[in-house]
């Protein structure tokens, strides 16, 4: 980064001191800005054309690629497994992020008035966030596990109910799944809406207080209105992280990934599959094409629809 | 409980009612369900084969005999120091460039500025997986397939944290810099040992994200990494899970291993990274 002034050498020192200040520092940030545009060109902007580009191609590693048009979407949207993909995408999404933001907020909303303990509790729900999903997705799947190995059945059958398939079940191992999900999440949002919550000046709190409101009409009116903008954030941030949905699904479903029959595969696994085991490139690439549309729409309609109600 | 309760009655009213009792039991009653997976976690990986049956948290007979087994061969301690080598120096890339860039678009006024600075932020658009691909076939023209580089090259730079840090740089007034200027300092020396001092919190939650992001990254290392010498912890623990088929006890074990690192790290730094997480959600 030096290197602006060695660039300017001994012989040209006369020339950098005649220039003005404001034109050296000019040069100061072109020169600070220089490796990174590099960067940001080759290693986000260009990957992302090629992307669209090889979508349109045949590539398989082997052979030189070639332009087949929209053969790919068509393939794809013609595949009754993309369509269940698909399915499992959106019910990772729309059950796992209503549901971690409730309790995250209803957690965050009661640790907050919490002072004796505070920083024990919330060690607590922090933890798991720091935790390596492929590392947990393991630790539940052995959780999952029938008798008599398995610590969920084990304490069902302690309290006398029945063995539940979990994770052999087509209906049962897609929620068996999002479980693990959720919860790695919980800490971190538990802090943002604690953060959240302590940002609203007090002042809003006592005038509520003196014209009478109760916990309930407080937290209505106040709280949550206020909260908006956390809550946006959340939303998009929970969101995105359920529609990339990765690690867990490969580690807890190893043997047949995403089964059983495709009753847990998400579309990345499903881009990972297409790409690293069947070596179908221009289709995997079809299929990350469809993955950020998705996560833009989602973004953009969920930005709109929130920032409306303001 | 009780006892506690009522000591802190003196300093908040509020506290004896007996709803703020049952609250504060749920709370901790809870809390202890979140980390109930890694107590299981842990109490597996002292017992034995014979024992894992046995669905008691505390074991009858604890032994670290499983992770002298595991930690045994070697290759832990590889994906281990990998791990750690990867997420540190991706640490410093970002925590130096991400800076830098973020000062340079916070601080300096030149055409073009906007510009760079959007087309930066849009880069969070695009999500990894569909950049996976292209970088796969980049680096299998250009050798870096099974490498240290080829695990780091896509995090050297992050929009999530030039943007964090130009907000607060923007924070940082001016006054200070053109003193430093009137003082002679030139432009690096002026962001290095005048600026950045003043967003340390800014820096520390910036290398809390980086390295947690980088230490639990699977996706891209398992995509990118062929031989077992190469793999991240992530990826080396779920190949040695698939491995070890049913040994609970050794996958525990494992699992263990890639979790004790951070948790040590957190009980250590707790507020300040609790205080990152913050300020990298309310300003990211």
């Amino acid at each position: 980064m030096a290197s602006a002034t060695a660039k300017q050498g001994a012989g040209s020192t006369r020339f950098w001191d005649r220039l003005n200040m404001s034109t050296k520092r000019v040069i100061w940030a072109w020169t600070f800005l220089a490796l990174p545009i590099l960067f940001y060109a080759a290693i986000r902007f260009y990957p992302t054309f090629t992307a669209f580009w090889l979508s349109l191609t045949d590539w398989d590693l082997l052979r030189p690629a070639n332009f087949i048009g929209f053969a790919n979407y068509q393939k794809m949207f013609a595949d009754p497994v993309f369509w269940k993909v698909f399915q499992n995408t959106f019910l990772y999404l729309l059950v796992g992020t209503p549901v971690s933001l409730i309790i995250s907020f209803v957690i965050a909303y009661y640790l907050d008035r919490v002072r004796f303990m505070h920083g024990f509790i919330r060690a607590l729900y922090f933890l798991p966030f720091l935790t390596t999903a492929a590392a947990m997705g393991w630790v539940w799947r052995w959780f999952y596990q029938p008798l008599p190995i398995g610590v969920i059945n084990g304490f069902l059958s302690t309290i006398g109910m029945e063995q539940q398939p979990f994770l052999r079940s087509t209906l049962q191992a897609l929620p068996s799944i999002l479980v693990p999900a959720i919860w790695a999440g919980l800490g971190f949002q538990i802090i943002i809406f604690m953060a959240g919550i302590r940002a609203i000046p007090s002042t809003f709190y006592e005038a509520a207080k003196i014209d009478g409101l109760g916990d309930w009409a407080i937290l209505r009116k106040i709280t949550v209105p206020l909260l908006k903008p956390t809550t946006v954030f959340l939303v998009v941030f929970s969101s995105i992280g359920f529609l990339r949905i990765f690690d867990q699904v490969y580690n807890m479903t190893s043997n047949d990934p995403g089964g059983p029959l495709n009753a847990t595969k998400p579309i990345v696994l499903m881009i990972y599959q297409t790409a690293f085991s069947s070596y179908q490139m221009g289709y995997a690439a079809a299929q990350t094409v469809v993955l950020f549309t998705i996560l833009l729409v989602v973004s953009l309609l969920q930005l709109y629809v929130l920032r409306e109600k303001k | 409980m009780t006892a506690m309760t009522s000591s802190e009655l003196a300093a908040n009213r509020r506290d004896i009612r007996p709803g703020r009792i049952i609250i504060w039991t749920l709370l901790v009653i809870g809390g202890l369900i979140m980390i109930t997976p890694l107590l299981f976690m842990f109490s597996t990986s002292l017992k034995t084969a014979g024992q894992v049956y046995d669905l008691r948290l505390i074991p009858a007979s604890p032994t670290f005999a499983n992770y002298v087994k595991v930690l045994g061969d070697g290759r832990f301690m590889q994906w281990f120091f990998n791990s750690t080598f990867i997420a540190v120096t991706v640490t410093l890339s970002n925590v130096f460039f991400d800076s830098l860039v973020g000062y340079t678009l916070a601080k300096f006024e030149f055409r073009g500025r906007y510009f760079i600075f959007l087309a930066i932020l849009s880069t969070l658009m695009i999500p990894t997986e569909m950049l996976v691909i292209p970088w796969y076939l980049m680096s299998s023209q250009l050798g870096w397939i099974d490498s240290y580089w080829g695990i780091m090259f896509p995090g050297m730079m992050t929009a999530f944290g030039t943007f964090l840090m130009k907000q607060f740089f923007e924070g940082v007034p001016n006054d200070f810099l053109e003193a430093a200027r009137v003082d002679g300092l030139n432009e690096f020396t002026i962001w290095w040992k005048i600026a950045m001092p003043m967003v340390v919190p800014a820096i520390s939650a910036l290398a809390i994200f980086t390295f947690l992001g980088n230490w639990t990254a699977f996706f891209w290392p398992l995509i990118v990494t062929t031989s077992k010498e190469l793999y991240t912890l992530p990826v080396g623990i779920s190949s040695f899970s698939a491995e070890s088929s049913i040994q609970w006890e050794l996958i525990m074990t494992g699992a263990a291993i890639g979790t004790i690192p951070t948790l040590v790290v957190f009980l250590l730094l707790q507020r300040y990274i609790v205080r990152g997480v913050m300020l990298a959600g309310l300003k990211g």
